[in-house]
């Protein structure tokens, strides 16, 4: 017998404890863990009795709204009326024991949607037909006379009505039905309006439960401190010397790198570990710099060999015969996701059963990084996800996971949640990975772009991460929206073009960060572009139509955020206008930048963003995660890079890694235009835009041109 | 033991006194819904009032907040009535991942008791809240709502 009760996430998500949060342990424990016993009438779709649909939702809130989009999208063919809708996780668990209906709980990547749009509607369009045929039967009427809207099913003919409610328990026992037809999207109801978010209450008053709030009886908390040096192992500690401080429990080696002290408050925690001596052993890792790093990326831009992505023509042909050739090199930092919510996980083992309460952008990886630190066998590991405070690709890792399970084990029976400092969260991350470009290109004496040579030189994070993923050693996600094709393609025909990647790997950790590879390949492609442009003495976005006519999805982004920001008029003075256009992620997306330069001073007034997704299940979330990613991206062009001494990263908190505030947010105008037939992402592929836009405004104003970033190491603020 | 005064409800604490009020109300005293984002008073997500003052409780000792008088989130709304600036946050679906909006809400709301009729440049001014999803544009538009509210 497990003496742990579980904890029911859903009071978490949708707010329905009954108690208020204000003290102690008053987490509701139940124990039925989906919906308090009411009939599920499929994996996705249980009905109470009072009407009251939950839809379950396999992919991890973080802010970008999937629980609302994912939700819209059952309820779009379950036909049930909106207002009743609640949401809740599956546990990964419940996937194993079940084996698997919800399909992939991996939220990254803007999958949420795009990959899954199709089984989440069939779950509601086979609920929807197996409560009609559930009232059909107490009818004894045939189904197909039966239709069904906002939950009440009717019967036409003979003018009989019932709700949702009261044929559940009846259409749990129905058989599921083996065709499940969709709407055609025009006629859907609910898919592409912005209906409100269904998690906004509980945030607006403190009830929401993020991870770093679980509290469980009898709980202790634990500080961590992992070695600085990416690779390296803590060598001893001296646990006397803080074992006596006040609320220590015990102080434990978390895996060989790193170091925890369990206390009874946090604050105990953290404070006893930052006066333990901890000696580390160094390898040779520790004599990596920044310059280091540097000077090897530097080398791949001329390196013989690389990976090729994309080619056509003869480039080298091309560029010997151009007219006129244009060479620069670009560099792109390091840089942390700093989820406003720093990493931690709350977890309890014993030899029965080992459970774990966290935020993770990937229930099954947390649940197999859990099975594998406990030790034991799935049917008794059970992971409880819990609302994310920003996840941007951090928390699709687990590594926090495992070291919370690790800490647990030495102490079994006692709960213990593990809260990483600021400081840890900043040296400890998966960072957006490090490169280096070179671009080359040749231009005919019209000033036509004939040839292109894309070089890139740096970090593969599916090397690191899934190496599974290479193709013959080759990372294709380096060459995000450089493709000739697929859901990253670029969007410009150059006779002669190579792009290719030298691949170079330093110790620290790569990882996915909001937008991943189409943060650094938009910024060297699109300043680029202007480059050529002004070289060629051509408007940029006339240079840029030009090369455009067999792509016009891209073309039709960019022409929208042309005429967005007013393009052919002339801008208010003092004021200089950027523009760009990329794909990511299956959408296609453009941003016009105003801005004006005061000293070192750069002022954004105004950003025009565009965004074909194909399909927008609800736009008013769409212009949230375009606003919002424009924030995440400008914070980083601007102020964002992790620095690399003696083997580990120097930035430690937000006074050294800045993030931008109200008063830098420019005003951002969205064009949600959904052409439809595609299921592109929302939550990243915006984000690149921004910056090469308003870099091309900033060398428009200024006649300079930045190619390495952040842009504070030129001395440019934001105002 | 130190006593505490948070939204109205008295509190005695065994805990050092140079412990920051962000862990006592957290982790002593069981209210999550003050947030910890640094613990540095740069980002703002542990904000509270004091005295009706917008302070972030991180960088306060819990001596220093002894007999003065706490509000935290938790303590915003009346009996489940929403102040304006909540409703304001709820109508025009602010939150994002909502980690900061807490303290957003705190400062936004301290803020309004000394201008209610705040202007974008008093906003700019009064407002250094990180917010990692880059909520901004809708908090704006809420704090001009709630005003005119
Ligand atoms: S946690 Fe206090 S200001 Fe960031
Ligand atoms: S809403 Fe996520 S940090 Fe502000």
């Amino acid at each position: 017998m497990n003496a742990m009760p579980k904890l029911d996430r859903r009071s978490f998500l949708v707010g329905t404890a009954t108690a208020g949060l204000s003290l102690g342990f008053n987490i509701p424990f139940l124990n039925s863990t989906s919906a308090q016993g009411a009939p599920e009438i499929n994996a996705w779709v249980v009905i109470k009795s009072d009407d009251t649909v939950i839809i379950r939702i396999a992919r991890s809130e973080m802010g970008q709204g999937t629980l609302t989009g994912l939700a819209q999208m059952v309820a779009e063919e379950l036909e049930c009326d909106w207002s009743k809708v609640t949401t809740e996780y599956p546990t990964p668990g419940q996937s194993v024991a079940r084996k698997n209906p919800w399909g992939d709980f991996g939220t990254g990547g803007s999958r949420g949607i795009r990959t899954s749009h199709d089984y989440v509607r069939k779950g509601g369009a086979a609920a929807r037909m197996m409560l009609i045929a559930a009232a059909a039967g107490e009818w004894k009427v045939p189904a197909s006379e039966c239709s069904a809207a906002n939950s009440v099913i009717t019967h036409k003919a003979s003018n009989r009505t019932t709700t949702y409610g009261k044929v559940a328990a009846g259409a749990a026992q129905v058989e599921p039905p083996a065709d499940v037809p969709l709407k055609d999207p025009k006629d859907w109801k609910l898919i592409g309006k912005s209906v409100k978010r269904l998690d906004t209450l509980d945030k607006t008053t403190g009830k929401m439960m993020y991870g770093a709030d679980v509290r469980l009886p009898g709980m202790m908390y634990a500080a961590i401190k992992q070695c600085p040096v990416f690779g390296d192992k803590v060598k001893s500690f001296d646990a006397a010397k803080v074992a006596s401080m006040k609320g220590v429990q015990k102080v434990v080696q978390v895996g060989d790198s790193a170091v925890a002290v369990v206390a009874d408050s946090w604050w105990r925690a953290k404070t006893a570990l930052d006066a333990m001596p901890i000696v580390w052993d160094n390898g040779p890792n520790a004599k990596v710099s920044s310059e280091s790093i540097g000077k090897w990326l530097k080398e791949g831009l001329d390196a013989e060999q690389a990976f090729v992505n994309n080619k056509n023509g003869d480039v080298k042909a091309g560029l010997a015969s151009a007219a006129k050739t244009v060479v620069q090199d670009y560099a792109y930092p390091y840089q942390n996701h700093a989820c406003m919510e720093p990493l931690n996980a709350t977890a309890v083992y014993t030899a029965d059963k080992c459970e774990v309460w966290c935020g993770t952008q990937h229930g099954q990886a947390a649940f197999a990084a859990v099975l594998e630190a406990s030790g034991l066998p799935a049917s008794k590991v059970e992971v409880y996800k819990m609302m994310l405070g920003g996840g941007f690709g951090r928390r699709g890792r687990s590594d926090y996971v495992t070291q919370a399970v690790l800490i647990a084990k030495q102490m079994p029976g006692t709960p213990v949640k593990l809260l990483w400092s600021r400081e840890e969260d900043m040296q400890h991350c998966s960072y957006h990975p490090i490169t280096q470009c070179r671009m080359s290109a040749g231009l005919d004496d019209k000033g036509n772009l004939t040839s292109l040579h894309v070089r890139l030189s740096g970090q593969s994070i599916l090397t690191a991460l899934r190496p599974e993923a290479l193709v013959n050693g080759m990372d294709p996600a380096t060459f995000a929206g450089l493709s000739p094709t697929g859901e990253a393609a670029i969007g410009y025909s150059v006779p002669n073009l190579l792009v290719d990647h030298s691949m170079r790997n330093p110790h620290v950790p790569p990882g996915f960060w909001r937008g991943v590879n189409v943060n650094q390949n938009a910024i060297y492609l699109e300043s680029f572009m202007d480059e050529l442009a002004k070289e060629a003495g051509v408007d940029p976005l006339e240079f840029r139509r030009r090369l455009m006519a067999k792509y016009p999805k891209h073309l039709g982004v960019l022409n929208a955020v042309a005429n967005g920001i007013g393009w052919d008029k002339p801008a208010p003075a003092g004021v200089h206008r950027g523009i760009a256009q990329f794909m990511g992620y299956g959408s296609y997306v453009a941003a016009a930048a105003e801005v004006s330069v005061t000293g070192n001073k750069v002022k954004i007034h105004r950003l025009v963003a565009a965004t074909d997704p194909g399909y927008a299940v609800n736009p008013g979330q769409i212009e949230r995660q375009i606003a919002g990613s424009f924030v995440y991206g400008l914070s980083a062009l601007f102020m964002g890079e992790c620095t690399v001494k003696d083997g580990a990263i120097e930035q430690s908190n937000f006074d050294n890694y800045d993030s931008m505030r109200i008063a830098q947010m420019p005003k951002v105008e969205c064009i949600v235009m959904p052409s439809g037939g595609f299921w592109g992402g929302v939550g990243e592929p915006t984000i690149c835009v921004a910056p090469p836009a308003v870099l091309n405004a900033i060398s428009a104003a200024t006649g300079k041109r930045y190619r390495t970033f952040p842009l504070k190491n030129h001395g440019l603020t934001m105002a | 033991m130190i006593n505490l005064t948070i939204n109205g409800k008295s509190h005695s604490v065994d805990v050092e006194p140079d412990t920051p009020l962000l862990w006592v109300i957290r982790d002593t005293i069981g209210m999550t819904g003050t947030k910890y984002g640094c613990g540095i008073a740069q980002c703002g997500a542990c904000t509270v009032h004091i005295d009706g003052q917008a302070v972030r409780s991180c960088g306060m000792t819990v001596s220093d907040a002894a007999g003065k008088k706490i509000t935290t989130i938790e303590g915003l709304a009346d009996n489940g009535v929403l102040t304006k600036v909540q409703k304001a946050w709820v109508e025009l679906d602010v939150p994002q991942c909502g980690y900061c909006q807490s303290g957003m809400i705190m400062a936004v709301s301290a803020l309004l008791k000394e201008k209610p009729k705040p202007t974008d440049a008093d906003i700019n001014e009064a407002i250094t809240n990180i917010c990692r999803c880059g909520s901004f544009q809708q908090v704006r538009a809420a704090i001009h709502a709630a005003a005119n509210a």
